[in-house]
């Protein structure tokens, strides 16, 4: 590489003005914690229904179960993912995704990159869809996908998905070994200067200091509240479809961290999957039935 | 004659879907073409991960006239039936032709010009491609493997038109995607597209390119004093992920080389798809891997290297930590508490529990194989332990290998560490049987642990359907039996799985029968082992295990063992069972007949004439070596000059005995020596008394085939007594005692095998 690598916030500063070219409006993170960001509603309910939609966002993911207390290289319990959505998929998406690797710095006549399949689902939102984890001499950088189903209904519309691992992706082109000392800006702050102590704490939060008992009720009133929300009677004289799967987001992300405290048993896992995916399609089929009829 | 080229252009299409695609597209373009009446000399497809085509060269400019038959009504059908169908295919009756009671529509169809038939013949093939998932794309309902982007369709140097998801046939495609400019380019004919193709960086054909991977691989590996590690199964991954195969030796860092070999190679290839090196000087695994790179990069590979070294870094950083931490003392203690909580199979119960049954069956089978007890016992318990491990967590292929290496590190006795690693062996045809009697013996236990918990609830192989590789896991057991020489009724096998359901009784866990004199059940102390029971109690209740359904069920006493011998006519339901296992004698009886089947597969394999297998299974033995044994004397005296005599006498016999049995029910005395009679009987009936001694010696000795030449040997005699006397005779004394003298020889001939089934 012959320029001066892209910092952390030049580099997505960079995606989100070339997918602004492309048309995409260029959204600000959800502000409900979610574990991946195909959770945000722009993604998950704006891929269903027939209307076309282009969008692109960082997210922060939140993975309890993957916090180190910031002393592991690769792994972190809340990292950026930076998603885009174009629905329905243009035929050129695959140039437009390599168009994004150049405008980055990545040069393809340097690099081995590979479209390698991963057909990815994500079982407590019932989405699935086919496609590639895309790879850069040996790394998954991006994971590509054609969406055909949305909380268990099969899409109209097909939309073209692509995530970003926004970390990976700067260490590799930084060519740093730790994520913490990847260059933030180019003003000498690190990741690990503005992250390092978040981690630590969160860390300890998600595996020492939660109480399962509180999560626990509380993943119960967020399930509850999901149908609550959806069979309340209000002036709009339609379901609240929004606010119930804000909810549904807060029971997902409330599991995580049951799950990182070791309190779900092997046993009860799929069960609370499945419970998660019921209120989620229950959401995508209002939502659909709106937008039809919108 | 013509050639015919189609290429289906696509985004990516998964490496493992490659070359089935590439059959199913010969299969289904060669049926429909040949239903359209057309012919050819060659027709060749070629996969590769942007591109389906296919070659044909030799096509007719016209297809043959076609002949289409349709079958109408039977003769004497309806009226109005013959009016529809003569309607329906535009003929009159007088043009219809009867076969076989039904009349017959030949409609010839005239020949149409081959270019005008093959967009049907395509279109087709496209929208009934077998994708094992196909997707769609934008708008679209066409559905395709990844989004179709080009069709190339050319007969005789003409494009073809078809229309078809959206895109219209042409004559263009496009190369590499990076190497080349990426513009779309025309052909005109197989040899131009493949050349074209070649300058801009595709190689079409697949073999073409593992062959040039393995190639350039071997060089770059011979320069730096190693050797790839051969792994076809990768080969054809990765010339399924590149256009352009550029193979490049890359450093590991030696520091990992302190891994396991397996999972060194099995990091590298289930995450990165990189080839192990191994070291020519050492003949040990090298500090080093092959990429297959899809790309000449202008730096020659540096940043590639060094990019993929990196990531192999990071992977074998998580092995590293998962060996360290997998090898902590204890380790197999805390793992099997971790089985408890991981289901085998609802209708099963846990992993724990199936390692209790394992462990139950091996402290059975291990004399069987001569093998130590306590050692198999302690092999079995451990054996499943490695599953709750990370390293097999994260490499499920792993299992066992990764078990064993825990065992040595954790210094249990070699033929333990063994065990544990051979206990899945043999894992198809290709796979070798385990040598050592430990493992045999915790193989065996695994495998019919496997087999007969599924048959217990009823989950058995049908047609093609098994998903528990219940045939895999029978074929390993005959195996084993073989080649360890093991003397076992597979009742014998069965029963000791039925015994070892015990292993249920545990706290809130009662195991249940009800058999025809008694019902009871073992309780939750009895699993203590804090039992007061009367010897004979507990024989009881295991005999029980073999009398009646087996039920789990969920209790609050604790006790040890309670029966109850009333009878009790209408014996309630079992209706709050937690498990339900079906009655050993129906699993058994079923069993046998599923290693008949199994066993005659095998022989048949083996070259063992059909006629002679069927001969041999019919005396229902089931110890499967010395039916095996039986085969394989009956097979070697047929062969032989003593076959023909065998089977003449024994032809002659069962004749006789056959007609005679329709006049009525034969008799069942012992032949006697009658005074007054013929020679010939006396003489037959003499050898017939002394050899029956010396055959049931033999068979029982399981010298089959001694037993068979003293049979052979009968014929001279046999041919005698039949020319000479008429078996049936007026006088009922003498038709009695030479049907029985016959009826003695056939059932000595019987304990070898039912030569009436000899062709």
């Amino acid at each position: 590489m012959t320029k001066e690598p892209l910092s952390f916030q030049d580099l997505i500063l960079t995606l989100h003005h070339y997918w602004s070219q492309q048309g995409c409006v260029i959204l600000q993170p959800y502000d409900v914690e979610v574990g991946a960001g195909t959770l945000h509603p722009a993604t998950v309910l704006r891929a269903l229904g027939k209307k076309p939609w282009k969008a692109a966002y960082v997210q922060p993911s939140r993975r309890p179960v993957d916090g180190r207390y910031g002393e592991n290289p690769n792994r972190l319990q809340h990292y950026y993912q930076y998603q885009v959505i174009l629905k329905p998929n243009p035929d050129t998406l695959q140039e437009l995704y390599l168009g994004s690797l150049k405008a980055i710095g990545l040069d393809t006549a340097l690099h081995d990159i590979r479209f390698v399949e991963d057909d990815w689902e994500n079982p407590t939102v019932g989405a699935w869809g086919l496609g590639w984890e895309v790879w850069c001499d040996g790394m998954e950088v991006t994971q590509y996908t054609y969406f055909q189903g949305v909380g268990g209904i099969e899409v109209d519309v097909v939309s073209g998905e692509l995530t970003y691992g926004l970390e990976r992706l700067a260490m590799y082109l930084q060519n740093v070994d730790n994520v913490y000392d990847l260059k933030f800006n180019n003003d000498g702050v690190k990741y690990g200067d503005v992250f390092k102590e978040q981690e630590r704490q969160f860390s300890a939060f998600n595996f020492e200091a939660s109480d399962v008992a509180t999560l626990k009720r509380q993943f119960e009133d967020m399930e509850r509240n999901v149908l609550r929300i959806l069979n309340t009677e209000n002036s709009l004289g339609y379901k609240l479809v929004l606010p119930a799967y804000d909810h549904v987001l807060k029971a997902s992300h409330l599991f995580n961290l049951m799950d990182a405290r070791g309190a779900i048993a092997v046993a009860e896992r799929q069960s609370y999957i499945g419970r998660i995916r019921d209120l989620c399609k229950a959401c995508a089929l209002e939502w659909a039935a709106q937008e039809e009829a919108r | 004659m013509a050639q015919l080229l189609i290429e289906l252009f696509s985004e990516e299409i998964p490496a493992r879907m490659q070359l089935q695609a590439a059959r199913d597209f010969e299969r289904l373009f060669g049926d429909r073409a040949r239903a359209q009446g057309l012919t050819w000399d060659s027709l060749k497809a070629y996969v590769g991960p942007r591109r389906l085509a296919l070659h044909v060269e030799g096509l007719p400019l016209e297809q043959a006239a076609v002949t289409e038959e349709v079958k109408g009504p039977k003769d004497g059908a309806p009226e109005q039936a013959m009016a529809g169908f003569l309607r329906k295919v535009g003929l009159t009756q007088d043009q219809l032709v009867l076969e076989n009671g039904v009349w017959m529509a030949r409609i010839e169809k005239p020949a149409k010009s081959t270019a005008e038939v093959l967009p049907g013949i395509l279109e087709d093939v496209i929208l009934t491609f077998p994708w094992p998932k196909s997707m769609r794309s934008g708008t679209s309902s066409f559905r395709w493997v990844r989004p179709l982007k080009r069709i190339l369709f050319l007969f005789d140097g003409q494009v073809i038109p078809l229309s078809i998801g959206g895109i219209t046939s042409g004559d263009l495609t496009q190369g590499h995607r990076v190497l080349s400019s990426g513009e779309a380019f025309a052909v005109k004919d197989f040899a131009d597209y493949q050349q074209k193709l070649r300058d801009h960086f595709v190689i079409l054909d697949h073999i073409e390119r593992q062959s040039l991977i393995l190639d350039k691989a071997n060089e770059a590996c011979a320069a730096a004093g190693c050797a790839l590690m051969d792994d076809h199964g990768l080969l054809e991954e990765v010339a399924g992920l590149n256009e352009w195969p550029t193979p490049l030796l890359g450093d590991m860092d030696p520091k990992f080389l302190s891994l396991p070999p397996e999972v060194i190679k099995t990091s590298m290839r289930t995450h990165q798809k990189y080839f192990a090196v191994r070291d020519l000087s050492t003949g040990k695994m090298a500090a080093k891997f092959v990429i297959v790179a899809n790309q000449v990069a202008s730096d020659g590979g540096a940043e590639i290297r060094r990019g993929n070294a990196k990531v192999l870094s990071a992977r074998l950083s998580d092995g590293v930590f998962f060996w360290s931490e997998d090898n902590r003392k204890g380790n197999f203690d805390a793992w099997l508490q971790k089985l408890n909580g991981v289901t085998f199979h609802a209708r099963l119960g846990t992993m724990a529990q199936r390692v209790a049954r394992i462990e139950a069956l091996a402290q059975v089978i291990a004399p069987l194989v001569k093998a130590d007890v306590s050692l198999a016992t302690q092999a079995a318990h451990l054996a499943k332990a490695d599953l709750a491990s990370y390293m097999v967590g994260e490499f499920p292929e792993l299992q066992g290998v990764m078990g064993g290496y825990y065992a040595e590190a954790a210094r249990l006795p070699g033929d333990v560490a063994e065990a544990i690693r051979e206990h899945y062996k043999p894992q198809g045809p290709s796979d070798s049987v385990p040598e050592g009697a430990v493992s045999a013996a915790v193989a065996l236990a695994d495998k019919i642990d496997t087999l007969v918990g599924f048959f217990a609830i009823d989950e058995k192989p049908t047609g093609s359907k098994d998903p528990y590789a219940l045939r895999r896991a029978a074929l390993g057991i005959l195996r084993i039996l073989r080649q360890h020489n093991v003397r076992a009724s597979l009742s014998e096998l069965v029963a000791a799985w039925y015994q070892s359901l015990l292993i249920y009784a545990g706290e809130g866990r009662a195991v249940y029968v009800d058999t025809d004199n008694w019902r009871g059940s073992a309780g939750p102390r009895w699993a203590e082992g804090e039992t007061e029971v009367y010897d004979n109690y507990l024989r009881d209740f295991r005999a029980g295990l073999l009398e009646s359904p087996v039920f789990v069920i969920p209790t609050d006493r604790d006790y040890d063992l309670d029966l109850q011998f009333e009878h009790v006519a209408n014996t309630p339901k079992v209706d709050n069972a937690l498990l339900t296992f079906r009655d050993f004698r129906a699993v058994s009886a079923e069993f046998a007949d599923f290693f008949a089947d199994r066993l005659k597969v095998m022989l048949k394999d083996e070259g063992v004439r059909f006629d002679v297998v069927e001969a041999g299974f019919a005396v229902r033995d089931d110890d499967m070596v010395r039916t095996v044994a039986r085969i394989r004397a009956l097979e070697s005296v047929l062969a032989s000059p003593a076959g023909t005599g065998l089977q003449a006498a024994y032809t002659r016999v069962a004749n006789i005995l056959n007609a005679e049995a329709k006049k009525g029910a034969l008799p069942t005395a012992e032949p006697k020596l009658l005074s007054g009679a013929p020679e010939v009987e006396t003489a037959l009936t003499q050898q017939v008394i002394a050899l029956t001694p010396v055959v049931e010696r033999l068979i029982d000795a399981e010298q089959f085939e001694e037993a068979l030449g003293k049979l052979a040997g009968l014929r001279g005699a046999v041919d005698a007594f039949l020319d000479g006397v008429l078996v049936n005779s007026d006088v009922v004394a003498e038709r009695e005692n030479r049907l029985s003298l016959l009826s003695a020889l056939r059932r000595l001939f019987d304990g070898v095998g039912d030569l009436s089934k000899l062709a």
